[in-house]
């Protein structure tokens, strides 16, 4: 079974899902005024879930012939061992590591260790010009985004800035 | 209609606004150079600085210069390295890049500069004179006939969504509905499908959905495929940006059928730039003489010119939907949507009457966007295309810093970056398959509104009873159907058609 078709299985899933809890957990929750509504919470749900029940299976069963030949500027996702596999999945590693890092290690020097880490996965060796350049890159974003449109970006440690 | 255009003048005018067109135009031309990232991608991430801004008009002329200035920058990319950054490029480089190699650089970029503008610019006049009349008519609807519109342009955009393509389309965009429904909205006061997540409660960002929807997968094929930013190949000197008057001549009569043509199929709901200029470019090279017809593909100048100036038309065309009915037909109208939403604008019929100073303004900042791209940014082409040298070890790890930043600024909370990676995941899964992923971003946007709508027809009328008692609604509805279930009933009677021709054999 093709990808796009194993796709269709999951999101089929996930629209069940969502319809169980449309059809069958919401309404009980419903306070009694809400009742004489002709529109409930779970109205307009429960009718997307049942058009996404039947686009999914529309897809599934393969009812529509896809395009053969893979459009010139598209991966070929069976080869996919062929691209640059472990450097994409390092690199969302790592933006999953930066989002959890970025409120207590600050922002300065969470951003200064992902630009050089991202840079260096991708088989940047030369630091002197590398380290400079992040520093710069993550001063001149917080200076902008705290400065200019006054968000406020705490720039160290949690434990400098709360004094310890 | 004169009045308007008075106001519009005015505060387009404002030195501030001035300077959003420039530096939007900038912008958006150095960025939309890179490789692989479109413009959604950069306006997606443009919209936290937009909102920021606080001024609507303001906000939404930068975001437009943007969207131009990425063309613009996209068409630049494709003509001196074959790397088009959108698929609405992609046909310039079929005569764009050959006129490159032979050491005609410079011209091209005039022919594509020159193209653009034109396009640009018939396109923002078409849409003076179709808006506010659409905009007319589109004051007589009730919430009934918005939500049967809403329901045709969302079939609309998964019926031109190619062939083979429409149940996937169909199903995305019931995706981006379904997503929207998660959350608190203003119609219940209730949280739905929060499955007791805190972080869900809200709701999905939508600048998240859209970074997560275009930029990371952008950033993730660019890791994944190295061969798709070959930056610094061939950026060889950019010199003698003049044309011939012969060449003048021949390209006029393309680039006028093509502005009108692009900006008709711009206003079609999910049609948009990409279709816009492949139909350009076929239709040039089919009503051309037979020797120019040996040229297409190998440096013409009327292939050049065609899908310029159809692409750029189309994208001003995309705005008549957006401005006056509220609905986007692109990925790109409906991030620019979503940034209105978030500046307390709500685009559609009243835009015009209640505030059409931004409305104005837009469009005269349009004419001035096309014209700071020809005088500003062609002469600073060769140095702007300076940019295409930035190695690549340094050039992705700043796209998806600036990813991040761009959901964090705009919730400022930390799980919000969780999200979008999972969800970058999920997307840049979706595209391996060719699933794609506009539709579910307009599908997004657009479901707060259109369950707003329903409901508010439902209550009126206490039930189902507003389809019987308003034909216009049942005519629409019809009409939705039919888009979605004719194309793919015509595919397959053709496909039968041939297997059994097949088997007769």
């Amino acid at each position: 079974m093709a990808l796009d078709r194993w796709i269709a299985l999951v999101i089929l899933m996930i629209c069940l899902a969502y319809g169980y809890a449309a059809f069958f957990t919401m309404d009980a929750a419903l306070p009694p005024f809400m009742r004489h509504n002709p529109i409930w919470p779970s109205t307009f749900p429960k009718i997307l879930s049942v058009m996404a029940v039947l686009a999914a299976l529309f897809v599934l069963l393969g009812f529509e012939k896809g395009a053969e030949d893979p459009k010139p500027m598209d991966i070929n996702y069976r080869r996919l061992t062929d691209y640059k596999l472990g450097q994409a999945l390092a690199l969302l590693a790592l933006m999953a590591a930066y989002a959890l890092l970025l409120r207590p290690a600050g922002f300065l020097p969470a951003t200064v260790g992902f630009l050089a880490a991202g840079a260096c996965i991708l088989g940047e060796r030369k630091l002197h010009i590398l380290l400079p350049v992040a520093a710069l890159a993550a001063g001149v974003v917080w200076y902008l985004v705290q400065e200019v449109l006054g968000i406020f970006l705490s720039p160290w440690p949690a434990i400098v800035m709360n004094g310890g | 209609m004169l009045d308007g255009i008075l106001i519009g003048l005015g505060t387009a005018f404002s030195l501030t606004n001035l300077l959003m067109v420039i530096g939007g135009c900038l912008i958006g031309t150095f960025i939309g150079m890179l490789p692989g990232l479109g413009p959604m991608s950069i306006i997606a991430i443009m919209i936290p600085v937009a909102i920021s801004i606080g001024d609507p008009s303001a906000a939404l002329i930068l975001l437009a210069g943007v969207y131009y200035g990425a063309i613009f920058g996209g068409s630049t990319s494709s003509i001196l390295i074959n790397a088009p950054g959108v698929a609405s490029t992609v046909a310039t480089s079929f005569d764009g890049y050959p006129l490159a190699r032979q050491g005609k650089a410079g011209k091209a970029l005039t022919v594509a500069a020159i193209a653009s503008f034109s396009g640009g610019t018939i396109g923002a006049i078409l849409l003076m004179i179709f808006a506010p009349a659409l905009a007319t008519v589109a004051l007589l609807f009730h919430s009934a006939e918005y939500f049967a519109l809403m329901v045709v342009g969302l079939s609309a955009i998964a019926a031109f969504a190619g062939s083979g393509q429409v149940g996937k389309a169909l199903l995305m965009t019931l995706l981006g509905l379904i997503m929207a429904t998660v959350g608190e909205g203003a119609l219940f006061n209730m949280p739905r499908f929060t499955m007791g997540i805190m972080d869900l409660q809200s709701g999905f960002g939508f600048i998240t959905l859209a970074m997560a929807m275009f930029a990371l997968p952008e950033a993730m094929y660019l890791v994944l495929d190295p061969s798709r930013s070959n930056s610094g190949s061939g950026s060889g000197e950019i010199k003698d940006l003049r044309i011939t008057r012969e060449e003048a001549r021949a390209i006029t009569p393309v680039i006028g059928r093509q502005s009108v043509q692009g900006f008709l199929i711009g206003v079609l709901p999910g049609a948009g730039a990409t279709i816009a200029s492949f139909l350009g470019y076929a239709v040039e090279r089919n009503i051309a003489s037979k020797e120019e017809q040996e040229q297409f593909g190998k440096g013409s100048v009327k292939g050049l010119a065609a899908p310029e100036s159809a692409n750029n038309a189309a994208c001003t065309g995309s705005f008549v939907p957006l401005l006056t009915l509220g609905i986007p037909g692109s990925g790109t109208t409906a991030i620019l949507l979503g940034a209105l939403i978030a500046l307390n604008v709500s685009p559609g019929p009243r835009l015009m009457v209640d505030e059409p100073q931004i409305f104005w303004a837009v469009i005269i900042s349009m004419y001035l966007g096309n014209l700071i791209l020809l005088i500003l940014n062609l002469p600073l082409i060769p140095y702007i295309a300076k940019v295409l040298a930035v190695p690549r070890n340094y050039l992705i790890p700043f796209i998806l810093f600036f990813t991040l930043m761009g959901a964090y600024i705009g919730q400022n909370n930390a799980t919000e970056l969780l999200i979008l990676v999972g969800l970058g995941i999920c997307a840049t899964v979706l595209r391996f398959a060719d699933y794609p992923l506009a539709p579910l971003l307009i599908g997004f946007i657009l479901g707060a509104m259109l369950e707003n709508n329903f409901a508010r027809s439902m209550q009126l009328y206490d039930g189902l009873g507003f389809l019987l008692e308003r034909p216009m609604t049942v005519g629409l509805l019809a009409l939705a159907v039919l888009l979605v279930v004719l194309p793919s009933y015509r595919a397959r009677r053709a496909r039968l058609r041939a297997e059994g021709a097949a088997d007769a054999d």
